[in-house]
């Protein structure tokens, strides 16, 4: 067992599959001599080689593009977008051919890529470094949205989204990268994509949170627990696909729920996840589904960020409007 | 059918005038009046001490992350000086020079760097495009403004700063190419800092040199030693004459080096060595610039010392206002943060609004 943090865990994920597969490659800009500009990727180039820790010129559609490459001629391409901001000059290479190529082929070219993206307010950065807009890439058919909320979640569950056959979209929370450390398990371990898990057990309201929303809502059960309140965590963990069967199981016991995301409100993956509990278990509800999100605003520049971020306190006050205490 | 030379590329022309020991090309030495000589240097001068200042200011944890120019003051001064107030301005994230030369203020930059949307402070009638941050985008934005330029007859032209890394971008592709074919009257300064946070130059192109990008997109392309004042105004006069005159754009590639960090959450030790920056120190553009006005007799070491304190004091005093605005900014209600996302705030997020006025003065009631 190692502590690590959630970095630290990357690394060692993608330490592990380039051992593990020699089809493994990570591509990105300054992946490579740098070790990437938070060292997920330190120490890689040295271990493999450039040419499977490979260095790209300045282009974000250059990497996602040679990565379809890549992928339908045999190799899982790991690649690396400095911030999720950027990502978007990548998007047509995502929208129009990462998350279709097996569905135009058929199924004869399938894209077993990883695309990894730091998200997400809370680290004093520029504009474009602070958002959460993981809703554009879980509303396109094709892909999957994986987000961790610890590092060894976050080493398990890259883990398996390298092995995974299908494009995964892994979103990093910056926020918690070097902010706490966790036993890692030294064996290899990994974690079922689309798979939620009840990290907190409570019977009188599910609070669901994903990355960097986890602790704090966590946090904020703790303080529900003060008054009495027993509230369910579900951390989802994976996005797209939701994990339905966890939530609805959870949301029949409880009747109550709080879906809290730093995305934008509007179309965000509440939304959806309201829809689905109306779909399945409208019947259970002793309230309506209640949501904290991040206002359908671009996040401040970096002094007014907190206002942006639900907070601990925010989190508590709407558990308590949904609990009607 | 046949076999024959089916296009004839002329040769790119590099443009040196000042050499690192001040020493200048007579032959191609400007015309250049004296107290636009002074204005320069000191505008290059101003722009080394605010930058030097703004390292300070982000050691100390006042600042957020921001992208230094050590070095590179002569390429964006040199250029930026033939705009006039009507042409327009397009920065990357690394041009302070260029843009307090057109009239930001040391205040708003650094109010914006200490993370306040009020620090993009554009005032009613200025050409100025707010920094860019991601890579290379704003060179299409240049060939829509001139668009605009060209569209309305206006006597205007359109500059636009780029990186080296930028040149990787598919927008750079697009933006120099639309401009080219639409004829339109930008001028692209391409800073050739021969960094892109870790990348050097070798692993960003094959090509020679960036200016000869120009060539495939039937367009002018010229490079010119960044560090050189002289070649620089030089080149940049004439690209922007052509692009007045001629609506014809230009690619200067002005071959510099960045001096400090990408940006100050960068570690360059991790990446080249001291010996690879060491011969740029001699290559510093202000110093070169220096020797050769004195020796024009325009310039002593007195002036210099002046100037020198001058700006600090001016700087010093800079600080203490952007505090005090800080202080009034913290001090009013952040409900601008729902400003400026529409002509019209839709209902839903005056309701957001609603909620999050109530809930400011919640949590300030619970302390």
């Amino acid at each position: 067992m190692a502590e690590l943090n959630m970095i630290q865990a990357v690394n060692l994920a993608m330490r592990e599959a380039l051992a593990d597969d020699e089809s493994v490659v990570i591509l990105g800009q300054d992946v490579g001599v740098d070790g990437g500009i938070f060292r997920a990727t330190i120490d890689l180039i040295e271990e493999f080689g450039e040419e499977r820790v490979i260095d790209t010129p300045l282009a974000e559609s250059g990497i996602i593009g040679m990565s379809v490459g890549m992928a339908v001629n045999g190799l899982k391409p790991v690649a690396e977008m400095q911030f999720s901001g950027f990502a978007y000059q990548a998007f047509h290479q995502i929208e129009n051919h990462v998350a279709r190529f097996r569905w135009r082929t058929s199924g004869r070219f399938t894209m077993p890529i990883v695309i990894r993206m730091p998200y997400g307010a809370g680290v004093r950065a520029l504009e474009h470094h602070s958002e959460s807009r993981e809703a554009y890439w879980a509303h396109t058919p094709g892909l999957k949205v994986v987000i961790p909320s610890g590092p060894r979640k976050a080493r398990a569950l890259l883990a398996a989204s390298i092995k995974d056959p299908d494009p995964v979209i892994f979103y990093e929370p910056k926020a918690l990268y070097r902010s706490f450390k966790e036993e890692v398990p030294d064996e290899p371990e990994t974690l079922v994509i689309g798979k939620a898990e009840v990290v907190r057990a409570g019977e009188d309201i599910t609070m669901i949170a994903y990355g960097a929303m986890l602790p704090r809502t966590m946090e904020a059960a703790e303080r529900l627990e003060k008054d009495g309140v027993k509230a369910e965590v579900i951390d989802l963990m994976t996005v797209s696909p939701l994990d339905e069967e966890t939530i609805i199981t959870s949301v029949k016991k409880t009747g109550r729920v709080l879906v809290v995301h730093e995305a934008a409100r509007s179309f965000g993956p509440g939304a959806e996840i309201c829809a689905r509990i109306n779909d399945k278990a409208l019947f259970y509800l002793e309230a309506p589904v209640n949501r904290v999100a991040g206002y359908d605003i671009h996040p401040p520049y970096f002094a007014r960020e907190h206002h942006y971020l639900p907070s601990v306190a925010r989190i508590v006050d709407e558990a308590r409007e949904t609990l009607s205490i | 059918m046949s076999r024959r030379v089916a296009a004839q590329i002329d040769d790119i022309e590099y443009l040196s005038i000042l050499d690192e020991t001040g020493k200048v090309d007579k032959d191609l030495e400007p015309d250049i009046p004296e107290d636009i000589l002074l204005n320069m240097y000191q505008a290059m001068l101003f722009g080394r001490r605010f930058d030097e200042r703004m390292l300070k200011l982000q050691r100390q944890g006042r600042i957020g992350t921001f992208a230094p120019i050590k070095g590179q003051e002569a390429a964006q001064i040199g250029s930026a000086f033939h705009l006039r107030k009507t042409d327009w301005l397009i920065p990357s994230f690394r041009e302070a020079a260029a843009q307090i030369w057109r009239g930001a203020t040391p205040q708003d930059i650094w109010l914006f760097a200490a993370g306040y949307n009020e620090g993009v402070n554009i005032p009613e009638g200025a050409h100025d495009l707010p920094l860019c941050v991601p890579v290379g985008t704003q060179l299409l934005h240049a060939a829509g403004i001139a668009y605009g330029i060209k569209y309305r007859k206006e006597d205007g032209i359109a500059m636009c700063f780029h990186g080296d890394g930028a040149t990787s971008e598919g927008d750079f592709h697009e933006g120099v190419n639309f401009a080219a074919v639409y004829g339109l009257p930008v001028v692209f300064i391409c800073q050739n800092n021969h960094w892109a946070i870790s990348l050097p130059l070798s692993k960003q192109t094959r090509s020679e040199t960036i200016a000869q990008k120009a060539v495939a997109y039937g367009i002018p392309g010229i490079q010119v030693d960044g560090n050189d004042i002289l070649a620089v105004w030089a080149a940049t006069k004439e690209a922007v004459e052509r692009a007045r005159t001629e609506l014809c754009p230009t690619l200067i590639e002005c071959v510099t080096y960045r001096m400090e960090v990408h940006t100050t959450a960068d570690d360059p030790t991790r990446y080249r060595e001291e010996d690879e920056v060491a011969p740029w120190r001699k290559r510093d553009p202000i110093d070169r610039f220096e020797t050769y006005l004195k020796k024009k007799g325009l310039l002593d070491d007195k002036a210099i010392k002046d100037l020198n304190d001058a700006y600090q004091e001016q700087l010093l005093k800079a600080w203490d206002d952007t505090e005090k605005r800080i202080h009034e900014l913290d001090s009013a209600d952040p409900l601008s943060i729902f400003d400026d996302l529409y002509e019209e705030s839709p209902p839903h997020l005056e309701e957001q609004k609603a909620y999050f006025k109530n809930r400011l003065q919640k949590e300030a009631h619970n302390g």
